[in-house]
């Protein structure tokens, strides 16, 4: 799960990590006011969408208006506010379709001496959460990865213990620190773990880290993720989620205890299971169609869930067709065919289905098929399937 | 023979008093897997469907001599129970629950390196040895006995598989389902390893999927240990980045985790790649047959 970036700052402060003095505006007004309460000469304000690239993302709405712009009076504030708030914002992360902008973060601006990179994920082949920085503050960490991947450190993270101080004290000295800024960055690395820890994060990204000219490390951006999985023992971040940052159709899927993705072809398929659901996509790439989406029906998928199921894959106005592939496992083939006739019927189809069944009870559920009087395509096999979906597309 | 599974395995079902860990438990005693017993903490002492339960793993395989366990409980207490069979000495564990939080698994794998047991999972459909026992979820009679050591990520495609490597008249000596999390017991490499030592294994399927490296870390290991033939399938060509397909571990994460890539190592590694789904088990049949 994804939050905005004051709301990460917010967590990060809480749990002691240092982050400017910052204050959230949902109007031009408020940022105005939000700049003369900080008080600085110069402040920052910052679209909040889950999306990087905002510095040098642009509205499509105000062609120059960049998504993070450095503003040096109240006035200035409101106006760009309000070339802003309520647009779209487009940069390299949101695709074309861009993101609206609803909430503005104003920052107080900061005397930057030199901007670091910090990263914590976990690393699968360890096992283990690694926290990893970088002298190259403002970059992508994979370009750094790929092209200078010298300048990446990493230390591992006991996941009981969190970073020990001597792992943050050499981080610091290998990225060229010294002075005051070596102990900033021991708070600032060992706090910093221990709330990755703490929260259940997947991902937790500080890019840039600046060290102030003062010496202190501060969090000028943060983006965190929470693992979903977790979030019975986090009630308290339900109320961080935005929807309207999440694909409709997917959040959708998942109050239904649906596994969706939309994608951009005209193939609608229904699956039971990741892997088969990823394989149906793919064959039928291989004989020349284009998916529209990812659905996993799970294991246990009744009436009320196909039918929703199907109701998600005929609202993408793409879909020209729609392939069922279900292997029956544990849920009986004659289940799911039940399920399909009556979902056929509710939702009131109005493309070719296709239908591929095999596994348990498969020769009465596919009788049943047959005697259905409805206009489904019945197929032998994945390859019979994908032809016969691609088919129908060109007739 | 077979790998993991024989006739000295007996099971325990940790979880047996939930609606998924009984219906299961039947399941795999029908099959003819010495399902011994269940564990569910308060419960103990009493009896469900003929199994007996127990508070304590260290209780249950006191009464029963189990050395194996097949996990069922609910996600938030997922890692304490697979903690609680390595500590009482279950030597092989098949955790099946999905949603296990991955900092969870962190811990678990921290602790099963001070153990002997092996984990296989979370979020898998378990192990099965045709003909001889089924520890897990798949349904036995898509399994028929045979000489294909199958080792797969998913759980319904694992099923496609074991189909496929049957009407091709192969079947499987045993098929593994390892799990789609980002963090899981048992690797790819832990199996090719097993299988390559089983004499009872001729040939060898992979079925992997988008996300991490695991598929080319095992195309590295068959690349310098293993000499039976290797088939593969990798699943998510078509998969975007930054999107989570179903399973926790299936994501394209910084342009990494591909399954083009995956399936150049493999390819480099002498692995027959299936380009299709349905061409799974004759990827076998024609790595068989090349040799």
């Amino acid at each position: 799960m994804k939050i905005h970036e004051y709301q990460a700052k917010q967590l990060l402060a809480a749990a002691g990590v240092p982050v400017p003095k910052g204050l959230v505006a949902k109007t031009p007004d408020a940022a105005a006011a939000a700049f003369s309460e900080l008080g600085g000469e110069l402040a920052v304000v910052k679209s909040q969408i889950h999306a990087g690239g905002r510095g040098k993302g642009r509205f499509k709405e105000q062609p120059d208006q960049p998504g993070v712009v450095l503003v040096r009076s109240a006035d200035e504030a409101r106006a760009n506010a309000e070339r802003m708030l309520g647009n779209t914002l487009e940069t390299i992360q949101t695709g074309e379709e861009g993101k609206t902008v609803s909430t503005l973060f104003v920052e107080a601006g900061l005397n930057i001496a030199r901007e670091l990179y910090l990263g914590i994920v976990i690393d699968r082949e360890s096992g283990n959460p690694v926290l990893m920085v970088s002298s190259e503050g403002g970059m992508e960490i994979e370009v750094v990865a790929a092209e200078t991947p010298e300048k990446i450190f990493r230390e591992p993270v006991d996941p009981g213990f969190g970073l020990q101080t001597f792992q943050a004290v050499n981080l610091a000295y290998r990225l060229g620190l010294d002075g005051p800024a070596v102990k900033s960055a021991r708070g600032f690395l060992t706090k910093m773990c221990r709330f990755f820890l703490d929260s259940d994060c997947s991902m937790a990204e500080i890019n840039p880290l600046v060290v102030t000219t003062d010496g202190e490390l501060i969090a000028l951006d943060a983006k965190v993720s929470f693992d979903e999985n977790a979030m019975f023992r986090h009630k308290n971040f339900a109320e961080l989620r935005d929807l309207s940052e999440e694909d409709a159709a997917e959040v959708q899927a998942g109050d239904a205890g649906l596994s969706y993705v939309k994608l951009e072809g005209n193939i609608g398929c229904l699956v039971n299971g990741a892997g088969l659901a990823m394989s149906t996509m793919d064959l039928i790439k291989l004989h020349g169609g284009e998916p529209a989406n990812f659905l996993d029906v799970g294991g246990g998928a009744n009436v009320e869930q196909v039918t929703e199921a199907f109701r998600i894959i005929l609202a993408d106005e793409n879909v020209k067709a729609v392939l069922v592939n279900i292997f029956g496992g544990i849920m009986k083939c004659d289940t799911i065919v039940t399920a399909l006739i009556e979902a056929y019927e509710k939702v009131g189809f109005n493309v070719p289905l296709v239908v591929r069944l095999e596994g348990t009870n498969v020769e009465i559920a596919r009788k049943m098929l047959a005697e259905s009087g409805r206009d489904i395509i019945a197929a032998t096999d994945l390859t019979d399937a994908a032809q016969k979906v691609v088919a129908t597309l060109g007739a | 023979m077979s790998i993991l599974v024989d006739k000295n395995t007996r099971v325990i079902c940790q979880g047996i008093t939930g609606k998924a860990g009984l219906f299961h438990s039947q399941q795999c005693r029908e099959y003819g897997t010495p399902l011994v017993g269940g564990v569910t903490p308060g419960k103990g002492g009493t009896e469900i469907d003929g199994f007996p339960v127990f508070n304590t793993v260290e209780e249950a395989m006191g009464k029963t001599g189990a050395n194996t366990s097949l996990i069922f409980v609910p996600p938030p207490f997922c890692a304490d129970a697979i903690m609680e069979a390595a500590d009482a000495g279950i030597e092989l564990i098949v955790a099946i629950t999905e949603g296990v939080p991955v900092l969870d698994m962190v811990r678990v794998q921290r602790f099963l390196r001070a153990s002997n047991s092996r984990l296989i999972g979370p979020n898998c459909p378990g192990i099965i040895t045709p003909g001889i026992a089924k520890i897990g979820i798949m349904p036995g009679y898509i399994h028929t006995p045979g000489s294909v050591g199958l080792i797969s990520k998913s759980g319904t495609l694992t099923y496609e598989a074991a189909w496929q490597l049957g009407n091709v008249g192969l079947g499987q000596s045993t098929a593994i389902g390892i799990g789609g999390d980002p963090i899981i017991g048992t690797t790819f490499i832990d199996l090719l390893e097993l299988f390559e030592n089983d004499p009872s294994t001729d040939s060898i399927l992979m079925i992997g999927e988008i996300g991490g490296n695991a598929e080319q870390q095992a195309a590295e290991y068959i690349k310098q240990h293993v000499k039976k033939p290797v088939a593969a399938f990798i699943a998510g060509m078509t998969a975007p980045p930054g999107k989570r397909m179903g399973h926790a571990g299936a994501i394209i994460s910084g342009g990494g985790g591909t399954a083009a890539e995956k399936i150049e190592a493999l390819r480099d590694a002498g692995v027959e790649v299936a380009e299709s789904p349905a061409d799974m088990g004759a990827a076998v049949e024609r790595k068989i047959a090349r040799r």
